[in-house]
């Protein structure tokens, strides 16, 4: 496994895993993460945009057998969330009962704790999708 | 334009080989190769592999597998499409003759992975993922695979019985097959009584991680008369085709469609001059059932959300309209990843030559796919026999 020495290879992800921070080009196509090039019409005139965080469940499955550096959160649902704005995000869920999970189930996000490395390494955050509170 | 043929092809057994390191198994399998072809020098070498780095932290497989195989100075550089490596590999020689820059190429694919803990094995296998918005969320292969299946399920009302039985057909050629992993037949329940790996995808809709090497020679039908390759062994790579789509899942268009499939075998096709109803048998990337099904439906074997209906009706067993993984796929055979696209060629010429163990009855036209990623690199072949 990667030794944890990275904290700038996270950190440069901070606006997009900490605020949702997406891309609209300037045709009005949204796509997240951002990226220089609209995947849709080509269009390189790209603005930030922050994307609400509600979304519904597209698929989902239970990981059992995660990559090193998970064990510890085994097993914990991975779910593809259609965002209300469009663009689809791979995220854990979290705060739900597996069994209640389903196709269309309604989220919203939250910055939640997605691993920690050893004793003297980093912790990453980042988002995650839970029922809605309220 | 100048034509291509593959003149030799050979290959390991696929297992957990714990005696024997990657350079051993490249080795035997170009040599193999060259045995069959009955050359004893080739003028480059191309290396299909997919994550020797982690895996057995060795890089620059070109000079190691051409050092040991005594090929001498000859250029040999490693080619890297995920699991799709071995049929880029192939693509790549191919294309090395068709240019006229190398008459006699040889063609590796290797993967030793079982020197590394599973759970290693199973991060190094998402580095083929995005890493940063895939890997970063603890996504591993299978689940992102899982993901498609229950989608896949839903879409068309699905059951895990209907996957289930892309894995009870590559068995049921594997176990005729000696080069194969798992040489036992199996039943449906056989799947569906094993555990969850990442629901509702379970171990036996998987293919298992393995270790393996396989290996061609290409040169064109001029240079194999001259080296006095008898014609029976000849088998024309007649089509290719290749393309990407997006790296990640979330970007797809279409969660449902192999776009890259797609194209790369409309390429292939329109290169062979052939159409999907002139294929005798098809070598599919089954690396997880669903794919299997999506692979029949981006090929144009079967309609959009038909792939497992072919499985239901019975269409894809050896004596049927559609036979796939005549030699067990990768679901049997195993699935060494940078070597999968090369067994799947030499299995092709096998059935070509009409040698294979389980031989589909007067087959002329054979086609190889190669997934790299969770579809995001693909690679089609057409093969014909000469």
């Amino acid at each position: 496994m990667a030794r944890p020495m990275q904290v700038s290879r996270y950190w440069r992800h901070f606006r997009e895993k900490y605020m949702l921070i997406g891309g609209k080009c300037e045709n009005g196509h949204v796509h997240f993460p951002k990226r220089s090039v609209c995947p849709v019409c080509g269009s390189r005139k790209i603005e930030e945009i922050e994307l609400s965080g509600r979304g519904k469940v597209l698929s989902w499955t239970i990981v059992r057998n995660p990559p090193s550096g998970f064990e510890y959160y085994k097993p914990f649902p991975l779910a593809l969330v259609e965002l209300e704005e469009g663009p689809v995000v791979l995220a854990q869920l979290t705060d739900v009962d597996p069994e209640e999970i389903d196709f269309g189930m309604e989220v919203e996000v939250v910055t939640k704790k997605i691993r920690e490395f050893e004793e003297d390494g980093i912790i990453l955050y980042g988002y995650k999708f839970r029922p809605p509170v309220e | 334009m100048r034509k291509a043929v593959i003149i030799g092809a050979g290959m390991t057994p696929v297992g957990e080989h714990w005696k024997l390191g990657l350079r051993d198994l490249a080795v035997e399998a170009l040599l193999n190769a060259m045995d069959d072809a009955g050359i004893d020098r080739v003028d480059s070498l191309y290396v299909g592999n997919m994550v020797s780095g982690p895996f057995v932290e060795q890089e620059n497989l070109g000079a190691l597998i051409a050092d040991w195989a005594g090929l001498g100075n000859i250029p040999a550089v490693k080619i890297e499409a995920a699991c799709a490596s071995g049929g880029a590999a192939v693509q790549e020689g191919v294309k090395a003759v068709l240019s006229g820059l190398e008459d006699v190429v040889a063609v590796v694919g290797v993967e030793k992975m079982t020197d590394a803990w599973p759970s290693d094995a199973t991060r190094y296998l998402a580095y083929a993922a995005d890493a940063e918005w895939e890997l970063f969320h603890g996504a591993s292969f299978v689940a992102l695979n899982a993901l498609i299946m229950r989608y896949y399920m839903k879409a068309y009302g699905y059951t895990e019985e209907d996957l289930a039985l892309f894995a009870v057909n590559a068995h049921a050629n594997g176990a005729r097959n000696p080069y194969a992993m798992f040489k036992r037949p199996i039943k449906v329940e056989t799947v569906l009584k094993s555990p969850y790996v990442a629901d509702p995808l379970k171990l036996f809709d998987a293919s298992p991680v393995s270790d393996g090497a396989a290996s061609v020679i290409i040169t064109t039908p001029e240079k194999a008369k001259e080296l006095g390759v008898p014609k029976e062994k000849w088998v024309e790579v007649a089509g290719m085709g290749r393309a990407i789509d997006t790296i990640s899942l979330a970007s797809r268009e279409d969660l449902l469609v192999l776009k890259a499939a797609k194209v790369a075998a409309e390429r292939a096709y329109k290169m062979a001059g052939v159409t999907a109803k002139d294929i005798d048998f098809f070598e599919v990337h089954d690396a997880f059932t669903v794919m299997a099904a999506l692979s029949l439906e981006a090929l144009g074997v079967a309609g959009k959300g038909e792939g497992a209906k072919l499985a239901k009706e019975g269409q894809i067993a050896i004596d049927a309209d559609y036979p796939i993984q005549t030699m067990g796929g990768l679901k049997a055979r195993g699935h060494p990843v940078g070597a999968t696209g090369v067994y799947q060629t030499v299995e092709a010429v096998l059935q070509l030559r009409g040698e294979a163990p389980s031989q589909v009855p007067d087959a002329e036209i054979g086609l190889t796919q190669n997934i790299g990623g969770t579809g995001s690199n693909i690679t089609v072949n057409v093969f014909r026999r000469v």
